[in-house]
């Protein structure tokens, strides 16, 4: 057994590679001892900025010897075959073997040094290796063939325990000499063997271990700030950039002027973070001190000096963005939003201004029709100034500031709080897990913004496919769903999205030429030859997008339902009920539909839903069984066995359960004396029906069910003492038109038939 | 400073010493010497200080650290040495920057100008966190892989000033040994130019003269003068960012002039290519411009 070091030592690789290059390290390489038939007790893999390195444990030291066996021709075969076999396997004809009268040719393959397997797979790891971005360099780089690497390549240790495994690529030869810390150790270090390599290079001021560095930066960052009286911001993500950037890390407090502390703490944290990859640190109020810390690659003669200096480069920075604070705030935000006009949101949606118009609308009227409890001025007024700060120049520096700066700038113009918070927080909930807003003009500017965007994009019929969703619809579309169910709001998705669709003012003269001939397939100019007329709205909506309003709004609510149908799963409830409650279909109320799931699930854990839904299961399965198609078979046109559940038509369904209501009066009174327990279920049905179906107009669901809970008893009866199947035609058919009577009335509830259990 | 460089880099690594370019330009990147030099096969090192104008930036002189004019000094060394980080280290060094004084990191920043058609990979190095030179890997170059490819440094010298001279504030900075300062002889200046890139000039005159450059280089280009070709482009190039400084363009139109620069500059760089490709290959058996 032996120990292996791979060290690929490179000028600077970039921090955000490192850690995905030594998965990479890893997989390569075993991958091609899996190849060899090589198995190493441990593998383990570095990165420095400098570095990538491996070291592979208890590797044996040469490959199992193998004989492989290969079929050739049959005894007696054309000379040919057999000719051509022995030059294939490089053998002559005694040396075959004979069995069944079929020749085989046996190699016995010896094991191989694992120097040399290591040799041949050191070059082929350097070429495959699948960085991110690669270059060339040097005198080599005449050629567009020379090697690539994700910086200049510059030495290879290769090193089975104490021997040097010899290898070369693009004149780079292997060996066991490497550097150590840039500025700490600038001459050659000598690797003895594997074993030495991490503390021979950390005696040449380098930590190899990626973790060990980022154990370093997290602790010093820590007590620098608690020794300056402060607690640190942790932030993982730049513990992990910092060990990215440096060999030798020792982090380093430094004071910023306090004056800058006017700027928003957000600004100054992104400012300090992103440009500088310095942690920021909070007083024990919790606020914002004027404190960095930096991460350098040295132990400075004077740490004073560095910090110096970075305090000058953060200053710089921040009075970069004091200014941006301040000129942006010269400008009131109505007039920032005037030059929305001049960003597209979507080339076949115009401009940023022309969704800003259609928000404002669609807010104000949330507002005025109730819907949302807040002012419709204020939201409009709110929407109008939402995106704003987009075109401000911090945002334009810090894109992520997008809202929160809109937010800043509104409450510093004087605006009630309602429209400061709002522009603040229009975007969320970005995601799960993120705050859902609650204050009623943030909500509606949301809810506007998100219905807008979804609508807008479903028009022109950019709907989201299979893993591609580049406008992120799916996450809007979830996002409402949390608006709507947070704040219980009674939304009217078809009326709303008509509302966006019948005010939403097509531009068409302002859309780009491109768009025309994108989606018709001529210019605007040949469409107009051609008879159309671009004053004629529904024509031209449906010539340029072939798509048309209503379909799109259709579309949208299905994708809304189908996000929430997800959503609900992947909280935790059941499908099956989830599924037996949108089987009733024509219900777009989210917050109904919702707390219709979670009653059904209440109840069907109870024994009386337990025992119903057996009920219900034995009274569907004699319906199917009997092929029963009674007073609604007209209307059995689906397949399903529930025809009803199917009929989601908003317009039909009345219609329907009227004429239903006629034929189930003509045979609720059965023209013959009813046995005891078919009548205990006539009465039972007749108390409940009404009752289950008043409780789910009243939005009472745990009393619809409770109502259905009535029945159970009922049921269970009916079915001990009535023979369903009687000789007497009239009375089989009676009987079969209560269980289906009884079958709607749980189906006014919930289609039971798609509970699993 | 400039003199420590051009004697270190002349002795080091034989470049030829070279003036500034004479035209208005927003970085040492777009000085022939560079641009059209990586392009083709034979060996080329260079140095020289590029003053730089890039109208956005301007602060009317408020900011310690951000200008509109300010100088660059470029080293191109083509094919890269292999050990071109070294030298450049040493050159800090040359001009007092001791590195176990101040941290200096390689930190990736990759360079990208689609107007050249150019690309490189490399870093910004900072020095105690600030950006003092940009160090790229030039891979292509108007659209052509380059073949060798040229190691380009491009040191920040105000920036590097004020850490030798320890200042905080560029205006502060010592210009000689007898109390001029960077500011006795620039701050005036910035403010003016300042005021004049973002509220002064005249942008019915800048338009004309970008559609002028525009024609200009076509006409140089159908006459077979390519490195005329290319000092229109470079004109072209700093009228739009006045424009740009003068808040006139959208933003749609922006991609669309960005757009005619591009092609001006990618057809001056093709043609230059072109016509310089037989003699490249004669000289270098073997290779190819593509």
């Amino acid at each position: 057994m032996a120990d292996f070091l791979l060290e690929l030592r490179c000028e600077e690789i970039p921090a955000r590679m490192q850690p995905k290059a030594k998965e990479d390290l890893a997989r390569l390489f075993a991958d091609a001892l899996a190849k060899a038939g090589l198995t190493a007790g441990s593998v383990e893999t570095f990165a420095t900025p400098r570095r990538l390195a491996l070291i592979a444990k208890d590797l044996p030291l040469a490959t199992a010897a193998v004989s492989e066996e290969t079929k050739g021709p049959k005894v007696g075969a054309a000379p040919q075959a057999l000719e051509g076999f022995l030059r294939k396997v490089g053998l002559t004809e005694e040396q075959l073997t004979e069995r069944d009268g079929v020749y085989f040719a046996v190699v016995e393959k010896p094991g191989r040094e694992t120097a040399e397997v290591l040799a041949e797979t050191i070059p082929a790891i350097i070429r495959a290796f699948p960085w991110p971005k690669s270059m060339r360099w040097g005198a080599a780089s005449l050629s567009t063939e020379s090697l690539r690497w994700v910086r200049p390549l510059s030495g290879i240790v290769a090193l089975l325990d104490g021997a040097v495994v010899p290898c070369e690529i693009d004149g780079i030869a292997s060996g066991r000499t490497t550097m150590g810390h840039r500025f700490h150790h600038s001459g050659p270090v000598e690797i003895a063997n594997p074993q030495a390599y991490i503390e021979t290079l950390r005696g040449a001021h380098v930590i190899v271990h990626f973790s060990e560095r980022c154990q370093l930066i997290r602790e010093g960052a820590t007590k620098a700030a608690d020794e300056a009286g402060l607690t640190l911001v942790a932030d993982e993500g730049l513990v992990i950039e910092n060990a990215g950037l440096t060999e030798w890390p020792v982090p380093l407090l430094g004071r910023f002027d306090e004056t800058f502390l006017d700027v928003p703490s957000e600004v100054i944290q992104l400012t300090a973070r992103v440009n500088q990859k310095y942690f920021v640190c909070e007083d024990e109020s919790g606020k914002l001190a004027n404190a960095f810390i930096c991460t350098v690659n040295i132990d400075p003669i004077d740490p004073a000096v560095v910090v110096d200096g970075n305090r000058k480069v953060l200053a710089a920075r921040l009075s970069d963005a004091r200014f941006f604070w301040e000129q942006d705030q010269k400008t009131p935000l109505a007039v920032h939003a005037k030059k929305l006009a001049r960003i597209t949101f979507h080339e076949k949606l115009g401009t940023v201004a022309d969704k800003v118009e259609r928000v404002a609308k669609l807010a104000r009227w949330l507002c005025e029709e109730g819907i949302v409890a807040g002012d419709p001025a204020l939201a409009e007024q709110a929407a109008r100034l939402c995106k704003a700060d987009l075109v401000t120049e911090m945002v334009g520096e810090f894109p992520e500031l997008q809202g929160l700066m809109g937010g800043y700038y509104a409450a510093k113009e004087g605006l009630q709080q309602e429209v400061s918070y709002a522009i603040r927080d229009h975007y969320k909930p970005v995601g799960q897990g993120d705050d859902v807003p609650t204050a009623p003009v943030t909500v509606v500017v949301s809810l506007a913004d998100k219905l807008d965007t979804l609508f807008q994009f479903f028009l022109i019929d950019e709907k989201p496919t299979g893993s591609k969703d580049p406008f992120a619809l799916r996450r809007s579309a979830l996002s409402i769903a949390a608006l709507v169910l947070r704040n219980g709001l009674r939304l009217p998705f078809r009326h709303a999205l008509d509302y966006c669709g019948d005010e939403e003012a097509w531009r068409f003269e302002k859309l780009p030429e491109s768009a025309w001939t994108a989606k018709c397939g001529k210019s605007r100019a040949d469409l107009e030859a051609a008879g159309f007329r671009p004053d004629n709205d529904e024509q031209a909506r449906g010539m340029l997008l072939g798509w048309p309003t209503g379909l799109a709004r259709d579309a949208v609510v299905d994708f809304l339902i189908d996000r929430l149908k997800v959503q609900q799963r992947e909280a935790g409830v059941r499908h099956d009920l989830i599924d037996a409650v949108f089987a009733l279909g024509g219900e777009y109320d989210l917050v109904r539909l919702l707390a219709r799931v979670h009653a059904l699930q209440a109840f069907v854990t109870t024994e009386d839903g337990a025992n119903l839904l057996a009920g219900y299961k034995r009274a569907a399965n004699i319906l199917k069984k009997e092929g029963w198609r009674g007073i609604e078979g007209e209307i059995s046109q689906t397949g399903e066995e529930d025809p009803l559940a199917m009929v989601d038509d908003p317009d039909l369904a009345p219609v329907i359960a009227a004429k239903m209501a006629d034929r189930h009066a003509l045979t609720d009174q059965p023209s013959y004396t009813p046995e005891p327990a078919e009548k205990a279920l006539i009465d039972a049905l007749d108390a409940a029906a009404p009752r289950a179906a008043d409780a789910v107009e009243a939005e009472q669901f745990a009393d619809a069910m409770a109502a259905l809970a009535t029945l159970r008893a009922p049921i269970d009866r009916f079915f001990e003492e009535v023979t369903v199947n009687a000789d007497e035609a009239k009375k089989r058919a009676a009987r079969l038109a209560l269980l289906a009577r009884f079958r709607d009335a749980v189906h006014r509830v919930a289609n039971f038939s798609r509970i699993e259990g | 400073m400039i003199l420590t460089l051009h004697d270190f880099w002349s002795a080091e690594a034989g470049c030829v010493i070279l003036q500034p370019y004479d035209m208005r330009m927003g970085a040492g990147t777009f000085h022939t010497a560079t641009t059209l030099r990586a392009l083709g096969p034979e060996p080329w090192n260079a140095a020289f200080v590029q003053p730089c104008r890039r109208p956005t930036d301007g602060r009317y002189g408020e900011n310690p650290n951000r200008l509109q004019h300010y100088y660059q000094y470029q080293v191109i060394l083509k094919p890269s040495p292999s050990d071109i980080q070294e030298l450049y280290l040493k050159s800090l060094a040359a001009i007092g920057i001791n590195p176990l004084a101040h941290d200096i990191r390689f930190v990736e920043d990759d360079w990208e100008s689609p107007t050249l058609g150019a690309w490189g990979l490399g870093w910004e190095v900072w020095c105690d966190g600030m950006e003092v030179t940009q160090f790229t890997y030039f891979q292509q170059m108007g659209g052509f892989d380059c073949k060798p490819v040229a190691g380009e440094l491009t040191y920040g010298l105000e920036r590097l000033a004020m850490y030798i001279q320890g200042v905080d504030n560029v205006y502060d900075l010592a210009f000689n040994a007898s109390g001029v300062s960077y500011g006795d002889v620039f701050l005036e200046n910035e403010r003016q130019m300042s005021k004049w890139n973002f509220e002064v000039a005249d942008t019915d005159a800048l338009f004309d003269l970008f559609a002028k450059a525009e024609a200009e280089c076509r006409n140089a280009l159908s006459a077979g003068v390519p490195i005329a070709a290319y000092e229109q482009a470079v004109e072209a190039s700093h009228v739009f960012n006045l424009l740009q400084a003068r808040g006139v363009i959208s933003v749609q139109e922006r991609a669309s002039y960005m757009g005619r620069v591009r092609d001006l500059a990618r057809s001056s760089c093709e043609a230059y290519a072109a016509k310089m490709t037989p003699e490249w290959e004669a000289k270098y058996p073997g290779w190819s411009l593509v």
